[in-house]
C-alpha cells in the first residue's frame, strides 16, 4: 500500500511532526438501486491515500472532478465519515473522538468553500454570519465579540461598517472573502480550502488568491488547498499531490514535480493547461489523454491510470500495469510517484516545454510600472483595499443582468 | 428554448428571433437582402460599429457598444474578457439570437460572406444559422434536447438545410459522430444525452456544428465546463476540423491560455468595447493597454516562481448604464491621467495597422513608452 510518504517526514531541512497525518484512508458510498434500495456497488471516492500536512505547510490537491479530491478533504475534518483508515490531527485520531471533543477539536480547523454564493445563508447578515462559529464554540460574547467580528472583516479586506449587509448584496470575490473571514472567526490551525477561486473571474482570482498566502504568513495557518488547475496550486503550495480515482499518483514539491514528473497522468495534466504565452503553446509537446476518467464504482485492475496511459502503450502494454497496483516510489527527497516505470517518465519531455522555454514577460512593462505616479499620501496597500471595497460594494448591489455587466465604476484612489 | 417574437422598428432595429427549429415562423418582414445575392466578399466576416443595448427597468445597458472587427475565411479570432464585458452578446448579435426584449441591436452593420445579415430576412436568417454559422457553447447539457436521441439532434440539421435523402443523412450523421471521436458511433445514435459524458456531449455539439460544414463556427466558452485534460481533448478536435473543413471561428474566452494556443488574432473586451486587438503573438508579447496588462499578470502561471504575489486589477467592472465620456477601464487604472477621465479615447494603431489599442498613455505622444 502506499507507505512511503509517511517516511518524507524525516526528510532533511524540515522539523516537527505532520499536523495532520492520514493514513490509508479510504471513503466509500454505496450505490443503491431498485424499490428495496438494495446496494449494486460502491463508489470508491478516496481508496486508500496516505500523506501527511506538515505545520504551516500548505499542500496542493489536484486532479480531474470525481477524482476524491473534495471527498478527501472533507474527510480530513471528519464533515464525511472514513470507511476505513485514520486521520490524526495534532497526535489525535479523530474517528475515535466523541461529540463533545470533536466539536473542540474542529475549532482547530475550518473549511472554505468553492460557491459563494451556496454557501452563505441569505437571510443572515455578514455580521451574523461570521459570528455563527464565535457563538457556537462560545469564543467571546458582546463588545468584544462585536469587536472580533470587525477585526475579522478588517483583516480579509471589508469594511466593517458592513456587518448588516446581506450576502447578495456582494460580488463573488467580497463573498469568498466573508468565507474566509467566517473561517477564521475561531482562530483555526488548519483550512481546508475546496477549490476556493474556482468560481471567480481571472482578476478577482488574483486578489482572493494574494489574500489566502497573505494570511498564511499573518497567522502562520496550514493549508490544504483543493483545485483542479495545476498553475494555480503551484502558486500557492510547498507541495503538491495528485489525485486520479481516488489514488495519490504523484506528490512532490512543484519546482521538481512540475520540471519532471515522474507520473505519466502528471505529464497529461501538465500539458493540457493552456499556457498564456503563444511560443511555448506552438512548442511544447502535448499528449492528449483519450477517452473519460473510468468510474470509480468499477476502477481498472492493476495501475487505475493504464487505460489512458500513453506511456503504457509506448512501452507496449507491459503486464505489470495490468495487475499490480504501484505503490508511491519515493523518486528524489520529497518526490513520490506510484508508478511502475516512473524513471522513463523521467527521462520524457512531455507536456513540459514551458519550463525549458524563458516566458514572455508578464503584462506591465517594467516602463510602465516605473512611471507609475507617486502616491498621494502614501496609502498602504490595505487601507487601499479596503477603500475600493467601500466604493464598489454599493454598486454590487446590483447584480449583473443578463450580458450586462458586473459591478459599477468605482472611484479607486490612484495607487 | 422558448419563442420569441419578431419585432421590427426603425431602419436600424433588424429583426431578432431565437433558435427554433421545426417551427414555422408566420410573421413575416420585408426581405431588404435575400441570400441569392451576395457580392463576393473579401472577409468572410465584418462587424461595424456594432451596438447591443439592453433595455431594463433600471436603463439602457450598453452591453456592447460600437464594436468592429473582420474575420477572415479560415481565421481563428478570439473574443477575450471576464463575465459581463460582452463577448458573448456580440456572438448573439452576428447571429442576430440576442433576447427580444430586453436586447436590441441599435446600430452597426454586420456582413458575412457578402451578406448584410442585419437586413436579412427571418427565414433566410434561419438557412444562416446552422447551415453556415455554427454554434458550439458552454453547457452541452442545457444546449441538447433531453428527449431526443443524439442522432436525431444531430440529423436534424442536416435534414432542414442539406436536403439529403434518408439514406444519405443516416450515413452522414454516423460519418460526423465518428469525425468527433465518439466510439461506436452507430450503436450510440439511438443514445439520449444523458447516456453521455461531459466531453462526449460538447462532441455531439461540434458534430451538430459541423454538420452542414459551416463556413463560421461560433464557439462560445466551449470548454468552460469541462476537465482540463478533456478541454485538451475538446480544443484539438476543434483545432483539426476547423482546418480540415476551412471554418473561420470566433471563439470566445475568459481563459488567455486557451486563446494562446488557438487563435490567429485576439480581440480583447472591457465594459462593452475592444480596447485591444492583435495577432497573438503581438498582443501576449507586447500587449499595450493596462487591462490587457492587468490579466497577464493576475494569471498563475506554470512558469510561476513559487510564492511570488500576484499583481491584481483592484475593483470591479463599471455598470454599463450611462457610462460616462471616458476610458472605461480608468476606475481601476494605475497609470490614468486626467486626460483619461475627460475623454474616451479611440481604438488606434501601435506599430500597425492590425494591432490596436484604446488607452491614451500609450498613444505615440502618451506617457508610456
Amino acid at each position: 500500500m502506499t507507505t512511503a510518504l509517511s517516511e518524507s517526514r524525516d526528510a532533511p531541512g524540515r522539523e516537527g511532526q505532520g499536523l495532520i497525518e492520514v493514513d490509508d484512508l479510504k471513503v466509500h458510498f454505496p450505490v443503491r438501486s431498485g424499490i428495496f434500495q438494495t446496494q449494486i456497488g460502491t463508489v470508491k471516492a478516496v481508496d486508500g491515500i496516505t500523506f501527511q500536512i506538515r505545520k504551516g505547510e500548505t499542500l496542493g490537491l489536484v486532479g480531474e472532478s470525481g477524482c476524491g479530491k473534495s471527498t478527501t478533504g472533507r474527510a480530513l475534518i471528519r464533515l464525511r465519515e472514513p470507511t476505513a483508515g485514520t486521520v490524526r490531527f495534532d497526535g489525535v485520531d479523530l474517528g475515535s473522538l466523541k461529540s463533545g471533543p470533536l466539536r473542540r477539536m474542529r475549532r482547530r480547523m475550518q473549511i472554505i468553500f468553492q460557491d459563494p454564493y451556496g454557501s452563505l445563508d441569505p437571510r443572515m447578515t455578514v455580521g451574523s454570519i461570521i459570528a455563527e462559529p464565535i457563538d457556537t464554540h462560545n469564543l467571546a460574547k458582546g463588545a468584544e465579540r462585536r469587536e472580533r467580528i470587525q477585526d475579522l472583516l478588517r483583516i480579509v479586506g471589508l469594511d466593517p461598517k458592513y456587518v448588516s449587509r446581506y450576502p447578495h448584496e456582494f460580488s463573488g470575490g467580497q463573498r469568498q472573502r466573508i468565507g474566509v473571514a467566517r473561517a477564521l472567526a475561531v482562530e483555526p490551525e488548519f483550512i481546508v480550502c475546496d477549490e476556493p477561486i474556482s468560481a471567480l473571474d481571472v482578476s478577482i482570482q488574483a486578489q482572493v488568491l494574494n489574500l489566502l498566502t497573505d494570511l498564511r504568513q499573518q497567522l502562520g495557518l496550514t493549508y490544504l488547498f483543493i483545485a483542479h488547475d495545476l498553475s494555480v496550486v503551484k502558486h500557492i503550495s510547498d507541495r503538491v499531490a495528485v489525485m486520479y480515482l481516488g489514488k495519490i499518483v504523484e506528490v512532490g514539491p512543484p519546482e521538481i514535480m512540475y520540471a519532471r514528473p515522474g507520473h505519466p497522468y502528471t505529464r497529461a495534466l501538465l500539458s493540457a493547461v493552456p499556457v498564456p504565452d503563444p511560443v511555448s503553446e506552438r512548442r511544447r509537446k502535448r499528449v492528449v489523454l483519450q477517452g473519460d476518467v473510468p468510474s470509480p464504482v468499477n476502477p481498472p485492475a492493476g495501475c487505475r491510470f493504464h487505460t489512458r496511459c500513453w506511456l503504457y502503450d509506448k512501452l507496449g502494454q507491459p503486464e505489470e500495469c495490468r495487475t499490480v497496483d504501484p505503490p508511491l516510489y519515493t523518486l528524489a527527497g520529497d518526490h513520490q510517484a506510484a508508478c511502475h516505470f516512473a524513471q522513463k517518465s523521467l527521462e520524457s519531455d512531455v507536456g513540459v516545454a514551458h519550463i525549458d522555454h524563458v516566458p514572455v514577460r508578464r503584462g506591465t512593462p517594467e516602463a510602465a510600472l516605473a512611471s507609475i505616479r507617486p502616491q498621494d499620501g502614501g496609502v498602504d496597500a490595505a487601507e487601499h483595499l479596503v477603500a475600493i471595497e467601500n466604493t464598489s460594494l454599493a454598486e454590487a448591489a446590483h447584480p449583473p443582468g443578463d450580458g450586462s455587466a458586473g459591478g459599477h465604476g468605482n472611484g479607486t484612489p490612484q495607487n | 428554448m422558448s419563442r420569441s417574437e419578431d419585432q421590427s422598428s426603425g431602419l436600424n432595429a433588424p429583426t431578432i428571433v431565437e433558435v427554433q427549429p421545426n417551427v414555422a415562423r408566420q410573421i413575416t418582414t420585408p426581405n431588404k437582402v435575400s441570400l441569392r445575392d451576395r457580392p463576393k466578399a473579401e472577409k468572410l466576416l465584418s462587424v461595424q460599429g456594432l451596438s447591443t443595448h439592453f433595455f431594463t427597468p433600471d436603463g439602457v445597458v450598453q452591453a456592447v457598444d460600437e464594436v468592429s472587427f473582420e474575420l477572415g475565411y479560415g481565421e481563428t479570432l478570439g473574443l477575450v474578457g471576464e463575465s459581463g464585458c460582452g463577448k458573448s452578446v456580440t456572438a448573439l448579435s452576428i447571429a442576430r439570437l440576442v433576447p427580444n426584449p430586453p436586447g436590441r441591436i441599435i446600430a452597426g452593420e454586420i456582413t458575412f460572406d457578402g451578406i448584410d445579415v442585419l437586413r436579412l430576412g427571418h427565414d433566410d436568417m434561419r438557412q444562416l444559422r446552422g447551415k453556415e454559422i455554427g454554434f458550439i457553447f458552454q453547457d452541452p447539457l442545457t444546449s441538447l434536447n433531453p428527449t431526443l436521441t443524439i442522432g436525431y439532434q444531430i440529423g436534424e440539421s442536416i435534414r432542414q438545410h442539406m436536403k439529403l435523402p434518408q439514406k444519405a443523412a443516416y450515413d452522414r450523421v454516423v460519418e460526423l459522430l465518428s469525425k468527433v471521436g465518439i466510439p461506436r458511433a452507430k450503436d450510440r445514435l439511438n443514445d439520449y444525452p444523458h447516456q453521455f459524458s461531459g466531453g462526449m456531449r460538447q462532441r455531439v455539439m461540434i458534430a451538430i456544428a459541423l454538420s452542414c460544414d459551416p463556413k463560421l463556427l461560433l464557439a462560445d466558452e466551449p470548454t468552460t465546463a469541462l476537465d482540463v485534460t478533456i478541454q485538451a481533448q475538446i480544443l484539438e478536435l476543434i483545432q483539426t476540423l476547423s482546418q480540415e473543413f476551412h471554418t473561420a471561428v470566433l471563439l470566445i474566452t475568459h481563459d488567455l491560455g486557451i486563446a494562446a494556443g488557438m487563435c490567429d488574432r485576439v480581440n480583447v473586451m472591457y465594459a462593452g468595447r475592444i480596447v485591444e486587438t492583435g495577432t497573438v503573438d503581438e498582443l501576449f508579447e507586447t500587449p499595450r493597454m493596462p487591462y490587457a496588462w492587468g490579466l497577464l499578470d493576475s494569471l498563475p502561471r506554470l512558469d510561476d516562481v513559487r510564492g511570488d504575489r500576484l499583481r491584481t486589477i483592484e475593483g470591479l467592472p463599471p455598470l454599463l448604464i450611462n457610462p460616462p465620456n471616458a476610458c472605461r477601464f480608468e476606475p481601476r487604472c494605475r497609470f490614468s491621467r486626467d486626460i483619461c477621465r475627460e475623454r474616451e479615447p479611440d481604438l488606434t494603431p501601435r506599430g500597425h495597422e492590425l494591432h490596436q489599442a484604446r488607452c491614451w498613455a500609450t498613444e505615440p505622444d502618451g506617457w508610456i513608452a
